[in-house]
Protein backbone atom coordinates (compact mmCIF):
# COMPACT_ATOMS: atom_id res chain seq x y z
CA UNK A 1 0.00 0.00 0.00
CA UNK A 2 1.37 3.29 -0.79
CA UNK A 3 2.56 5.45 2.03
CA UNK A 4 0.07 7.97 3.38
CA UNK A 5 2.73 10.87 2.62
CA UNK A 6 1.65 13.60 4.73
CA UNK A 7 2.77 17.52 4.81
CA UNK A 8 4.75 18.70 7.34
CA UNK A 9 2.71 22.06 8.76
CA UNK A 10 5.18 24.12 7.33
CA UNK A 11 4.80 22.07 3.80
CA UNK A 12 1.07 22.91 4.57
CA UNK A 13 1.35 26.31 4.84
CA UNK A 14 3.51 27.07 2.65
CA UNK A 15 2.13 24.98 -0.32
CA UNK A 16 -1.19 26.41 0.43
CA UNK A 17 -0.21 29.55 0.33
CA UNK A 18 1.67 28.68 -3.51
CA UNK A 19 -2.14 26.87 -4.33
CA UNK A 20 -3.78 30.23 -3.27
CA UNK A 21 -1.74 32.19 -5.41
CA UNK A 22 -2.00 29.85 -7.76
CA UNK A 23 -5.80 29.62 -8.22
CA UNK A 24 -6.43 32.95 -7.88
CA UNK A 25 -3.91 34.06 -10.63
CA UNK A 26 -5.72 31.55 -12.91
CA UNK A 27 -8.80 32.46 -12.05
CA UNK A 28 -8.06 35.81 -12.95
CA UNK A 29 -6.75 35.38 -16.03
CA UNK A 30 -9.51 32.89 -16.93
CA UNK A 31 -12.03 35.68 -15.99
CA UNK A 32 -10.27 37.83 -18.18
CA UNK A 33 -10.04 35.78 -21.25
CA UNK A 34 -13.17 35.32 -20.87
CA UNK A 35 -14.74 38.55 -21.18
CA UNK A 36 -12.19 38.31 -24.69
CA UNK A 37 -14.20 35.04 -25.23
CA UNK A 38 -17.61 36.41 -24.65
CA UNK A 39 -16.87 39.14 -26.92
CA UNK A 40 -15.39 36.67 -29.82
CA UNK A 41 -18.11 33.82 -29.55
CA UNK A 42 -20.73 36.29 -29.28
CA UNK A 43 -19.51 37.90 -32.54
CA UNK A 44 -18.80 34.37 -34.55
CA UNK A 45 -22.48 34.04 -33.71
CA UNK A 46 -23.76 37.12 -35.54
CA UNK A 47 -21.17 36.27 -38.14
CA UNK A 48 -18.70 39.15 -36.93
CA UNK A 49 -14.89 38.96 -36.33
CA UNK A 50 -15.15 40.84 -32.95
CA UNK A 51 -12.18 41.75 -31.51
CA UNK A 52 -8.60 40.72 -33.28
CA UNK A 53 -6.30 43.91 -33.38
CA UNK A 54 -4.49 43.46 -30.39
CA UNK A 55 -1.88 40.46 -30.56
CA UNK A 56 -2.76 37.57 -32.29
CA UNK A 57 -6.19 37.00 -32.52
CA UNK A 58 -6.92 40.07 -30.35
CA UNK A 59 -5.47 37.85 -27.08
CA UNK A 60 -4.07 40.72 -25.63
CA UNK A 61 -7.17 42.27 -25.66
CA UNK A 62 -7.78 41.72 -21.69
CA UNK A 63 -4.93 43.44 -20.59
CA UNK A 64 -5.29 46.85 -22.88
CA UNK A 65 -9.23 46.50 -21.49
CA UNK A 66 -7.54 46.59 -18.02
CA UNK A 67 -5.12 48.83 -18.84
CA UNK A 68 -7.97 51.72 -19.99
CA UNK A 69 -10.59 50.78 -16.96
CA UNK A 70 -7.46 51.58 -14.39
CA UNK A 71 -6.93 55.14 -15.92
CA UNK A 72 -10.37 55.73 -16.52
CA UNK A 73 -11.41 58.68 -14.47
CA UNK A 74 -13.65 57.50 -11.49
CA UNK A 75 -17.02 59.23 -11.56
CA UNK A 76 -18.92 59.11 -8.11
CA UNK A 77 -22.52 60.57 -8.27
CA UNK A 78 -22.89 63.71 -6.07
CA UNK A 79 -25.54 62.11 -3.73
CA UNK A 80 -24.24 58.67 -3.58
CA UNK A 81 -24.05 57.01 -0.02
CA UNK A 82 -20.30 57.36 -0.59
CA UNK A 83 -19.34 54.42 1.79
CA UNK A 84 -21.73 51.73 0.50
CA UNK A 85 -21.16 52.92 -3.11
CA UNK A 86 -17.31 52.15 -2.59
CA UNK A 87 -18.34 49.21 -0.68
CA UNK A 88 -20.44 47.64 -3.31
CA UNK A 89 -18.09 46.37 -5.60
CA UNK A 90 -15.51 45.12 -3.04
CA UNK A 91 -18.78 43.43 -1.52
CA UNK A 92 -19.18 42.26 -5.05
CA UNK A 93 -15.87 40.69 -5.57
CA UNK A 94 -14.95 39.60 -2.98
CA UNK A 95 -17.67 36.17 -2.57
CA UNK A 96 -16.72 35.50 -6.40
CA UNK A 97 -13.10 35.07 -6.32
CA UNK A 98 -13.44 32.86 -2.92
CA UNK A 99 -15.97 30.73 -3.76
CA UNK A 100 -13.30 28.90 -5.90
CA UNK A 101 -11.46 27.64 -3.05
CA UNK A 102 -13.23 24.47 -2.49
CA UNK A 103 -13.40 22.90 -5.95
CA UNK A 104 -11.14 20.00 -6.60
CA UNK A 105 -9.22 20.71 -9.85
CA UNK A 106 -6.95 17.31 -10.13
CA UNK A 107 -6.26 14.28 -8.79
CA UNK A 108 -3.41 14.71 -5.65
CA UNK A 109 0.02 15.88 -6.59
CA UNK A 110 2.91 13.52 -5.19
CA UNK A 111 6.05 15.75 -4.09
CA UNK A 112 9.02 15.71 -2.36
CA UNK A 113 7.84 16.69 0.56
CA UNK A 114 4.31 14.79 0.39
CA UNK A 115 1.18 14.38 -1.57
CA UNK A 116 -0.36 17.69 -1.94
CA UNK A 117 -4.38 17.49 -2.55
CA UNK A 118 -4.87 19.75 -5.90
CA UNK A 119 -8.10 21.91 -3.88
CA UNK A 120 -7.09 25.14 -2.20
CA UNK A 121 -9.26 24.52 0.63
CA UNK A 122 -10.75 20.77 0.89
CA UNK A 123 -13.58 22.24 3.72
CA UNK A 124 -15.56 19.70 5.06
CA UNK A 125 -18.30 21.80 4.34
CA UNK A 126 -17.59 22.17 0.38
CA UNK A 127 -20.78 23.08 -1.19
CA UNK A 128 -22.64 24.97 2.02
CA UNK A 129 -19.49 27.29 1.77
CA UNK A 130 -19.90 27.57 -1.70
CA UNK A 131 -24.21 28.36 -1.53
CA UNK A 132 -23.02 30.63 1.86
CA UNK A 133 -20.54 32.68 -0.03
CA UNK A 134 -21.99 32.92 -3.75
CA UNK A 135 -25.83 34.46 -1.78
CA UNK A 136 -23.32 37.08 -0.16
CA UNK A 137 -22.45 38.30 -3.48
CA UNK A 138 -26.29 39.59 -3.65
CA UNK A 139 -25.40 42.05 -1.06
CA UNK A 140 -22.66 44.30 -3.18
CA UNK A 141 -25.68 44.61 -6.15
CA UNK A 142 -28.25 45.68 -3.68
CA UNK A 143 -26.03 48.06 -1.81
CA UNK A 144 -24.29 49.34 -4.74
CA UNK A 145 -27.61 49.45 -6.34
CA UNK A 146 -28.82 51.56 -3.74
CA UNK A 147 -25.83 53.75 -2.75
CA UNK A 148 -26.49 55.23 -6.44
CA UNK A 149 -29.06 57.27 -5.50
CA UNK A 150 -30.39 56.27 -9.16
CA UNK A 151 -34.16 54.76 -9.85
CA UNK A 152 -32.56 52.41 -12.61
CA UNK A 153 -29.85 51.33 -9.91
CA UNK A 154 -32.21 50.81 -7.64
CA UNK A 155 -34.25 48.86 -9.73
CA UNK A 156 -31.31 46.78 -10.65
CA UNK A 157 -30.68 45.88 -6.83
CA UNK A 158 -34.29 44.74 -6.03
CA UNK A 159 -33.99 42.86 -8.90
CA UNK A 160 -31.10 41.07 -7.85
CA UNK A 161 -32.18 40.37 -4.67
CA UNK A 162 -35.08 38.67 -5.34
CA UNK A 163 -34.30 36.68 -8.48
CA UNK A 164 -30.87 35.82 -6.49
CA UNK A 165 -33.34 34.54 -3.37
CA UNK A 166 -35.87 33.20 -5.91
CA UNK A 167 -33.05 31.00 -7.20
CA UNK A 168 -30.68 29.77 -4.44
CA UNK A 169 -33.62 28.04 -2.88
CA UNK A 170 -33.61 25.92 -6.81
CA UNK A 171 -30.04 25.87 -6.39
CA UNK A 172 -29.91 24.72 -2.96
CA UNK A 173 -32.19 21.98 -3.39
CA UNK A 174 -31.43 20.61 -6.79
CA UNK A 175 -27.95 20.27 -5.28
CA UNK A 176 -29.57 18.29 -2.18
CA UNK A 177 -30.13 15.43 -4.56
CA UNK A 178 -26.46 15.04 -5.30
CA UNK A 179 -25.89 15.32 -1.89
CA UNK A 180 -27.95 12.24 -1.04
CA UNK A 181 -26.03 10.31 -4.09
CA UNK A 182 -22.71 11.70 -2.41
CA UNK A 183 -23.53 10.90 1.04
CA UNK A 184 -21.41 14.05 2.27
CA UNK A 185 -20.61 17.45 1.24
CA UNK A 186 -17.07 17.69 0.46
CA UNK A 187 -16.80 18.21 -3.54
CA UNK A 188 -13.48 16.18 -3.23
CA UNK A 189 -16.08 13.43 -2.16
CA UNK A 190 -18.38 13.95 -4.89
CA UNK A 191 -15.33 13.29 -7.36
CA UNK A 192 -14.70 10.32 -5.54
CA UNK A 193 -18.11 8.71 -5.78
CA UNK A 194 -18.74 9.74 -9.09
CA UNK A 195 -15.83 7.80 -10.13
CA UNK A 196 -17.09 4.73 -7.67
CA UNK A 197 -20.11 4.86 -9.23
CA UNK A 198 -18.89 4.70 -12.54
CA UNK A 199 -20.96 6.66 -14.18
CA UNK A 200 -21.30 10.81 -14.07
CA UNK A 201 -24.09 12.33 -11.99
CA UNK A 202 -25.24 14.08 -14.84
CA UNK A 203 -26.91 10.77 -15.83
CA UNK A 204 -28.47 9.46 -12.94
CA UNK A 205 -29.04 12.94 -11.40
CA UNK A 206 -30.35 14.90 -15.05
CA UNK A 207 -33.08 16.72 -13.69
CA UNK A 208 -30.95 18.03 -10.70
CA UNK A 209 -28.68 18.74 -13.74
CA UNK A 210 -31.32 20.79 -15.21
CA UNK A 211 -32.50 22.40 -12.09
CA UNK A 212 -28.81 22.79 -11.41
CA UNK A 213 -28.01 24.67 -14.93
CA UNK A 214 -30.87 27.01 -14.88
CA UNK A 215 -30.58 28.32 -11.24
CA UNK A 216 -26.83 28.75 -11.70
CA UNK A 217 -27.64 30.93 -14.83
CA UNK A 218 -29.92 33.11 -12.68
CA UNK A 219 -27.22 33.42 -9.92
CA UNK A 220 -24.43 34.47 -11.90
CA UNK A 221 -26.85 36.93 -13.49
CA UNK A 222 -26.26 35.73 -17.14
CA UNK A 223 -29.05 36.07 -19.63
CA UNK A 224 -31.65 34.68 -20.30
CA UNK A 225 -31.49 36.14 -16.27
CA UNK A 226 -29.81 39.53 -16.17
CA UNK A 227 -32.68 41.08 -14.76
CA UNK A 228 -30.76 43.06 -12.34
CA UNK A 229 -28.67 44.32 -15.72
CA UNK A 230 -31.45 44.64 -18.12
CA UNK A 231 -29.73 47.34 -20.69
CA UNK A 232 -32.98 48.06 -22.14
CA UNK A 233 -34.93 48.50 -19.17
CA UNK A 234 -32.84 49.80 -16.46
CA UNK A 235 -30.04 51.09 -18.68
CA UNK A 236 -27.41 48.90 -16.98
CA UNK A 237 -28.91 48.37 -13.67
CA UNK A 238 -27.31 48.07 -10.95
CA UNK A 239 -23.76 49.57 -12.53
CA UNK A 240 -25.11 52.12 -14.27
CA UNK A 241 -23.74 54.93 -11.80
CA UNK A 242 -20.47 53.10 -11.87
CA UNK A 243 -17.00 53.74 -13.95
CA UNK A 244 -13.95 52.34 -14.39
CA UNK A 245 -11.97 49.71 -12.39
CA UNK A 246 -15.35 49.66 -9.88
CA UNK A 247 -16.96 48.76 -13.14
CA UNK A 248 -14.55 46.48 -14.25
CA UNK A 249 -15.13 44.96 -10.38
CA UNK A 250 -18.67 43.90 -11.14
CA UNK A 251 -17.39 42.51 -14.34
CA UNK A 252 -14.73 40.79 -13.00
CA UNK A 253 -17.41 39.61 -10.06
CA UNK A 254 -19.52 37.99 -12.66
CA UNK A 255 -17.17 35.98 -14.67
CA UNK A 256 -15.51 34.90 -11.94
CA UNK A 257 -18.99 33.61 -10.39
CA UNK A 258 -19.52 32.03 -14.28
CA UNK A 259 -16.08 30.45 -13.61
CA UNK A 260 -16.87 29.03 -10.07
CA UNK A 261 -20.32 28.09 -11.43
CA UNK A 262 -18.88 26.05 -14.58
CA UNK A 263 -16.48 24.68 -12.15
CA UNK A 264 -19.02 23.29 -9.86
CA UNK A 265 -21.19 22.31 -12.67
CA UNK A 266 -18.29 20.41 -13.82
CA UNK A 267 -17.47 18.89 -10.29
CA UNK A 268 -20.86 17.55 -9.20
CA UNK A 269 -22.51 16.51 -12.89
CA UNK A 270 -19.29 15.69 -14.82
CA UNK A 271 -17.03 14.30 -12.48
CA UNK A 272 -14.90 16.93 -11.77
CA UNK A 273 -11.41 16.11 -12.80
CA UNK A 274 -12.02 12.67 -13.47
CA UNK A 275 -11.11 11.11 -16.61
CA UNK A 276 -13.95 8.74 -18.29
CA UNK A 277 -13.67 5.42 -18.81
CA UNK A 278 -10.39 4.89 -17.37
CA UNK A 279 -10.16 3.84 -13.61
CA UNK A 280 -6.50 4.31 -13.18
CA UNK A 281 -6.80 7.92 -12.40
CA UNK A 282 -9.63 7.10 -8.98
CA UNK A 283 -8.18 8.32 -6.52
CA UNK A 284 -9.42 9.23 -2.59
CA UNK A 285 -7.77 9.67 0.79
CA UNK A 286 -8.80 6.81 2.80
CA UNK A 287 -7.94 6.24 6.15
CA UNK A 288 -4.73 4.15 5.57
CA UNK A 289 -3.98 5.75 2.58
CA UNK A 290 -4.18 6.67 -1.24
CA UNK A 291 -6.94 4.63 -2.65
CA UNK A 292 -8.34 3.80 -5.81
CA UNK A 293 -11.09 2.03 -4.55
CA UNK A 294 -12.67 -1.45 -2.77
CA UNK A 295 -12.56 -4.89 -4.06
CA UNK A 296 -14.85 -7.78 -3.93
CA UNK A 297 -14.24 -8.16 -0.32
CA UNK A 298 -13.96 -4.82 0.81
CA UNK A 299 -10.65 -4.18 0.85
CA UNK A 300 -9.16 -1.18 -0.38
CA UNK A 301 -6.82 -1.02 -3.71
CA UNK A 302 -4.27 1.25 -3.63
CA UNK A 303 -3.65 3.89 -5.76
CA UNK A 304 -0.52 5.47 -6.29
CA UNK A 305 -1.00 9.32 -6.91
CA UNK A 306 1.65 10.44 -10.12
CA UNK A 307 2.28 14.12 -12.05
CA UNK A 308 1.03 12.52 -15.38
CA UNK A 309 -2.53 11.41 -13.66
CA UNK A 310 -2.58 14.99 -11.97
CA UNK A 311 -1.75 16.67 -15.14
CA UNK A 312 -4.30 14.47 -17.50
CA UNK A 313 -6.98 14.83 -14.60
CA UNK A 314 -6.21 18.57 -14.66
CA UNK A 315 -7.04 18.99 -18.22
CA UNK A 316 -9.77 16.70 -17.68
CA UNK A 317 -11.18 19.29 -15.40
CA UNK A 318 -10.27 22.19 -17.70
CA UNK A 319 -11.77 20.83 -20.90
CA UNK A 320 -15.34 20.25 -18.53
CA UNK A 321 -15.04 23.95 -16.98
CA UNK A 322 -14.57 25.00 -20.44
CA UNK A 323 -17.30 23.41 -21.82
CA UNK A 324 -19.42 24.95 -19.28
CA UNK A 325 -17.91 28.61 -19.72
CA UNK A 326 -18.69 28.10 -23.87
CA UNK A 327 -22.35 26.86 -22.90
CA UNK A 328 -22.93 30.02 -20.36
CA UNK A 329 -21.58 32.20 -23.34
CA UNK A 330 -23.40 30.17 -26.20
CA UNK A 331 -26.79 30.59 -24.24
CA UNK A 332 -26.35 34.43 -23.45
CA UNK A 333 -26.36 34.92 -27.32
CA UNK A 334 -28.90 32.55 -28.36
CA UNK A 335 -31.50 33.34 -25.77
CA UNK A 336 -33.68 36.64 -24.94
CA UNK A 337 -34.26 38.10 -21.98
CA UNK A 338 -37.26 36.77 -19.59
CA UNK A 339 -39.38 38.93 -18.18
CA UNK A 340 -39.71 39.63 -14.50
CA UNK A 341 -42.75 37.77 -13.91
CA UNK A 342 -41.83 34.53 -15.96
CA UNK A 343 -38.66 34.82 -13.83
CA UNK A 344 -40.86 34.55 -10.41
CA UNK A 345 -42.81 32.19 -12.13
CA UNK A 346 -40.72 29.61 -13.23
CA UNK A 347 -38.45 29.71 -9.65
CA UNK A 348 -41.32 30.05 -7.71
CA UNK A 349 -44.13 27.64 -9.43
CA UNK A 350 -41.63 25.28 -11.26
CA UNK A 351 -38.05 24.95 -9.93
CA UNK A 352 -39.47 25.00 -6.28
CA UNK A 353 -42.01 22.10 -6.39
CA UNK A 354 -40.15 20.36 -9.25
CA UNK A 355 -37.15 20.13 -7.21
CA UNK A 356 -38.73 19.37 -3.93
CA UNK A 357 -40.47 16.63 -5.78
CA UNK A 358 -37.43 15.44 -7.19
CA UNK A 359 -35.52 15.05 -4.11
CA UNK A 360 -38.31 12.57 -2.90
CA UNK A 361 -38.00 10.92 -6.07
CA UNK A 362 -34.67 10.19 -5.81
CA UNK A 363 -34.42 9.69 -1.87
CA UNK A 364 -37.37 6.83 -2.78
CA UNK A 365 -35.35 5.43 -5.28
CA UNK A 366 -32.18 4.85 -3.64
CA UNK A 367 -33.88 4.01 -0.31
CA UNK A 368 -35.54 1.02 -2.17
CA UNK A 369 -32.05 0.20 -3.48
CA UNK A 370 -30.60 -0.25 -0.50
CA UNK A 371 -33.49 -2.43 0.82
CA UNK A 372 -32.27 -4.20 -1.74
CA UNK A 373 -29.16 -4.35 -1.58
CA UNK A 374 -28.25 -3.17 -4.48
CA UNK A 375 -24.06 -2.48 -4.04
CA UNK A 376 -23.24 1.47 -5.25
CA UNK A 377 -21.65 0.78 -8.54
CA UNK A 378 -23.22 0.32 -12.15
CA UNK A 379 -26.56 -1.10 -11.51
CA UNK A 380 -27.40 1.19 -8.52
CA UNK A 381 -26.39 4.21 -11.34
CA UNK A 382 -28.03 2.70 -13.81
CA UNK A 383 -31.58 1.92 -12.33
CA UNK A 384 -31.32 6.16 -11.09
CA UNK A 385 -30.80 6.90 -14.60
CA UNK A 386 -33.54 5.03 -15.99
CA UNK A 387 -35.55 6.45 -13.30
CA UNK A 388 -34.64 10.10 -13.77
CA UNK A 389 -33.96 10.06 -17.60
CA UNK A 390 -38.10 9.10 -17.08
CA UNK A 391 -38.85 12.10 -14.96
CA UNK A 392 -37.14 14.52 -16.82
CA UNK A 393 -38.72 13.36 -20.39
CA UNK A 394 -42.23 13.69 -18.47
CA UNK A 395 -40.99 16.95 -16.52
CA UNK A 396 -40.07 18.19 -20.13
CA UNK A 397 -43.04 16.85 -21.84
CA UNK A 398 -45.88 18.14 -18.88
CA UNK A 399 -44.46 21.47 -18.20
CA UNK A 400 -42.52 22.67 -21.16
CA UNK A 401 -45.92 23.44 -23.15
CA UNK A 402 -46.50 27.00 -22.18
CA UNK A 403 -46.75 26.26 -18.45
CA UNK A 404 -43.08 27.04 -17.86
CA UNK A 405 -42.86 30.54 -18.77
CA UNK A 406 -46.69 31.12 -18.96
CA UNK A 407 -47.31 34.77 -18.11
CA UNK A 408 -49.77 36.54 -19.82
CA UNK A 409 -50.50 33.82 -22.33
CA UNK A 410 -52.34 32.40 -19.95
CA UNK A 411 -55.01 34.43 -19.11
CA UNK A 412 -55.77 33.91 -22.75
CA UNK A 413 -55.79 30.31 -22.37
CA UNK A 414 -57.90 29.98 -19.32
CA UNK A 415 -60.42 33.05 -20.93
CA UNK A 416 -60.75 30.48 -23.96
CA UNK A 417 -61.46 27.24 -21.89
CA UNK A 418 -64.77 28.54 -21.04
CA UNK A 419 -65.70 29.48 -24.72
CA UNK A 420 -67.85 27.24 -26.75
CA UNK A 421 -65.83 25.72 -29.74
CA UNK A 422 -65.85 28.88 -31.77
CA UNK A 423 -65.24 28.07 -36.02
CA UNK A 424 -61.77 28.76 -36.57
CA UNK A 425 -60.54 31.49 -37.92
CA UNK A 426 -57.80 31.84 -40.41
CA UNK A 427 -55.78 34.26 -37.65
CA UNK A 428 -55.98 31.87 -35.14
CA UNK A 429 -54.88 32.60 -31.44
CA UNK A 430 -53.35 36.12 -33.31
CA UNK A 431 -57.09 37.25 -33.65
CA UNK A 432 -58.25 36.63 -30.42
CA UNK A 433 -55.26 38.07 -28.63
CA UNK B 1 -51.18 50.77 -52.74
CA UNK B 2 -53.94 49.56 -50.62
CA UNK B 3 -52.89 48.88 -46.89
CA UNK B 4 -52.60 45.04 -46.29
CA UNK B 5 -52.08 43.69 -42.42
CA UNK B 6 -50.33 40.67 -42.57
CA UNK B 7 -51.05 37.95 -39.73
CA UNK B 8 -48.83 35.98 -37.95
CA UNK B 9 -49.14 32.27 -38.12
CA UNK B 10 -48.29 31.38 -34.61
CA UNK B 11 -48.85 28.36 -32.71
CA UNK B 12 -51.37 27.65 -30.93
CA UNK B 13 -50.99 28.74 -27.19
CA UNK B 14 -50.55 25.51 -24.89
CA UNK B 15 -48.97 23.98 -27.86
CA UNK B 16 -45.52 25.45 -27.84
CA UNK B 17 -42.37 23.95 -26.34
CA UNK B 18 -39.85 26.31 -25.30
CA UNK B 19 -37.44 23.65 -24.70
CA UNK B 20 -37.86 22.62 -28.73
CA UNK B 21 -37.86 26.35 -29.35
CA UNK B 22 -34.70 26.96 -27.13
CA UNK B 23 -32.67 23.69 -28.51
CA UNK B 24 -33.64 25.31 -32.24
CA UNK B 25 -31.78 28.01 -31.44
CA UNK B 26 -29.09 26.65 -29.42
CA UNK B 27 -28.34 24.77 -32.95
CA UNK B 28 -29.02 28.20 -35.08
CA UNK B 29 -26.20 29.63 -33.37
CA UNK B 30 -23.98 27.10 -32.79
CA UNK B 31 -23.84 27.08 -36.86
CA UNK B 32 -23.25 30.91 -37.24
CA UNK B 33 -20.56 30.48 -34.75
CA UNK B 34 -18.74 27.85 -36.46
CA UNK B 35 -19.37 28.87 -39.98
CA UNK B 36 -16.16 30.21 -41.60
CA UNK B 37 -17.94 33.30 -43.56
CA UNK B 38 -18.01 36.01 -41.74
CA UNK B 39 -19.33 39.54 -43.01
CA UNK B 40 -16.56 41.80 -40.97
CA UNK B 41 -14.78 44.07 -43.33
CA UNK B 42 -10.98 44.25 -42.34
CA UNK B 43 -11.27 48.28 -42.70
CA UNK B 44 -7.68 49.59 -42.73
CA UNK B 45 -6.76 46.84 -44.64
CA UNK B 46 -9.48 45.86 -46.99
CA UNK B 47 -10.97 48.94 -48.27
CA UNK B 48 -14.36 48.95 -49.00
CA UNK B 49 -15.59 48.55 -52.09
CA UNK B 50 -17.25 52.12 -52.60
CA UNK B 51 -20.44 52.68 -55.50
CA UNK B 52 -19.07 54.66 -58.59
CA UNK B 53 -21.55 57.22 -57.50
CA UNK B 54 -20.27 57.54 -53.76
CA UNK B 55 -20.10 61.70 -53.07
CA UNK B 56 -16.93 62.22 -50.90
CA UNK B 57 -13.88 64.47 -50.71
CA UNK B 58 -13.73 67.03 -53.15
CA UNK B 59 -11.24 67.61 -55.72
CA UNK B 60 -10.24 69.94 -58.23
CA UNK B 61 -9.22 69.06 -61.87
CA UNK B 62 -5.90 70.41 -63.18
CA UNK B 63 -4.30 71.49 -66.80
CA UNK B 64 -1.30 69.53 -67.73
CA UNK B 65 0.48 72.70 -66.80
CA UNK B 66 -0.50 72.88 -63.32
CA UNK B 67 -3.15 75.02 -63.41
CA UNK B 68 -6.69 74.58 -61.49
CA UNK B 69 -9.47 74.26 -64.63
CA UNK B 70 -11.41 76.40 -62.87
CA UNK B 71 -13.17 79.34 -64.58
CA UNK B 72 -14.21 81.16 -61.43
CA UNK B 73 -17.48 81.67 -62.97
CA UNK B 74 -19.08 81.34 -59.38
CA UNK B 75 -21.85 78.77 -60.39
CA UNK B 76 -20.79 76.07 -57.72
CA UNK B 77 -21.06 78.95 -54.73
CA UNK B 78 -24.23 79.86 -56.29
CA UNK B 79 -25.81 76.45 -56.71
CA UNK B 80 -24.02 75.48 -53.37
CA UNK B 81 -27.27 74.27 -50.76
CA UNK B 82 -25.05 74.34 -47.90
CA UNK B 83 -23.13 77.61 -49.01
CA UNK B 84 -20.38 75.94 -48.10
CA UNK B 85 -17.74 77.40 -51.45
CA UNK B 86 -15.64 80.63 -51.07
CA UNK B 87 -14.74 82.43 -54.40
CA UNK B 88 -12.87 85.09 -55.57
CA UNK B 89 -11.78 85.30 -58.96
CA UNK B 90 -9.60 86.70 -61.13
CA UNK B 91 -8.56 87.80 -64.76
CA UNK B 92 -4.99 87.51 -66.12
CA UNK B 93 -3.65 89.96 -68.54
CA UNK B 94 -4.92 87.27 -71.52
CA UNK B 95 -8.42 87.64 -70.15
CA UNK B 96 -8.24 84.41 -68.51
CA UNK B 97 -10.29 84.10 -65.14
CA UNK B 98 -8.99 81.70 -62.59
CA UNK B 99 -9.55 81.80 -59.21
CA UNK B 100 -7.77 83.64 -56.53
CA UNK B 101 -9.51 81.86 -53.82
CA UNK B 102 -11.48 78.73 -53.75
CA UNK B 103 -12.07 77.02 -50.41
CA UNK B 104 -14.29 74.33 -49.40
CA UNK B 105 -15.77 73.92 -46.07
CA UNK B 106 -15.81 70.07 -45.98
CA UNK B 107 -17.75 70.38 -42.68
CA UNK B 108 -20.84 72.34 -43.83
CA UNK B 109 -20.89 70.37 -47.55
CA UNK B 110 -23.38 68.12 -47.37
CA UNK B 111 -21.69 65.97 -50.18
CA UNK B 112 -24.92 66.51 -52.83
CA UNK B 113 -22.65 66.81 -55.71
CA UNK B 114 -24.17 69.48 -57.57
CA UNK B 115 -20.58 71.70 -57.55
CA UNK B 116 -19.97 68.78 -59.88
CA UNK B 117 -23.50 68.73 -61.66
CA UNK B 118 -23.36 72.49 -62.58
CA UNK B 119 -19.29 73.32 -63.29
CA UNK B 120 -19.21 74.11 -67.09
CA UNK B 121 -15.84 72.87 -67.53
CA UNK B 122 -15.47 69.72 -65.14
CA UNK B 123 -13.32 72.03 -62.55
CA UNK B 124 -14.61 70.76 -59.27
CA UNK B 125 -15.76 67.36 -58.31
CA UNK B 126 -16.32 65.15 -55.63
CA UNK B 127 -14.97 61.88 -55.04
CA UNK B 128 -14.96 58.00 -54.05
CA UNK B 129 -13.03 58.77 -50.85
CA UNK B 130 -14.19 59.36 -47.24
CA UNK B 131 -11.49 59.27 -45.11
CA UNK B 132 -10.69 62.89 -44.01
CA UNK B 133 -10.54 62.86 -40.07
CA UNK B 134 -8.20 65.72 -39.11
CA UNK B 135 -6.33 66.78 -35.45
CA UNK B 136 -7.87 70.18 -35.71
CA UNK B 137 -11.42 72.13 -37.01
CA UNK B 138 -9.26 74.42 -39.19
CA UNK B 139 -8.07 71.66 -41.12
CA UNK B 140 -11.64 71.10 -42.76
CA UNK B 141 -11.67 74.13 -44.73
CA UNK B 142 -9.82 72.69 -47.75
CA UNK B 143 -7.74 75.94 -50.08
CA UNK B 144 -7.69 75.34 -53.83
CA UNK B 145 -3.67 73.47 -53.43
CA UNK B 146 -5.44 71.07 -51.15
CA UNK B 147 -8.28 70.23 -53.81
CA UNK B 148 -5.72 69.80 -56.01
CA UNK B 149 -3.70 67.47 -54.52
CA UNK B 150 -6.73 65.54 -54.04
CA UNK B 151 -6.15 61.86 -56.39
CA UNK B 152 -8.48 59.85 -55.67
CA UNK B 153 -11.02 58.77 -58.41
CA UNK B 154 -14.62 60.98 -59.14
CA UNK B 155 -17.40 60.61 -58.94
CA UNK B 156 -19.40 59.58 -61.99
CA UNK B 157 -22.68 61.99 -62.42
CA UNK B 158 -25.67 60.01 -62.43
CA UNK B 159 -27.01 59.82 -66.17
CA UNK B 160 -30.84 59.56 -66.12
CA UNK B 161 -30.50 57.49 -69.04
CA UNK B 162 -28.92 54.57 -66.70
CA UNK B 163 -30.65 55.34 -63.52
CA UNK B 164 -28.83 52.52 -61.88
CA UNK B 165 -25.09 53.40 -63.29
CA UNK B 166 -24.88 49.96 -64.61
Amino acid sequence: MHEMNELSTFWFVTIGAIKVLAVFTVVMVVVAYMTLAERRVSAFIQDRLGPNRVGPFGLLQPIADGLKNIIKEETMPGTAAKLYFVLGPALAIMPAVVTFAVIPFAAPLPTPVGTVDMVVADVPIGILYILALSSLAVYGIVLSGWASNNKYAFLGGLRASAQMISYEVALGLSVIAVLLLIGNVTLTEAVWQQQQLGMWFILPLSLAFIFFLISALAETNRLPFDMPEAESELITGYHTEYSAMKFSMFFIAEYAHVVTASGLLATLFLGGWDIPFWTGDDMFRHETGWIRGFDAAGAPIPATPSVLITLLTLGAFCVKTGFFLLLYIWIRWTLPRFRYDQVMHLGWKIMLPGSLGYIMLVAGTMLVLDQLGVPFGLLYGGVLTVVSGITTLAFIFFVDRDRVIGGAHRKIKVARRHVPAAPKSPGGPAASS
Amino acid sequence: MAISVKVMRRPEVGRTSYMRATLKGMSLTFKHMVNPTKVTLQYPEDQPDLHPRWRGTHRMEVHADGRPKCVACGLCPTVCPANCIRLVGGEDDQGNRYPIVYEIDEFRCIFCGMCQEVCPVEAIHVGRHFENAEYSRDRFVYDLDRLMEQDHPTTLLWDPSDSRSE
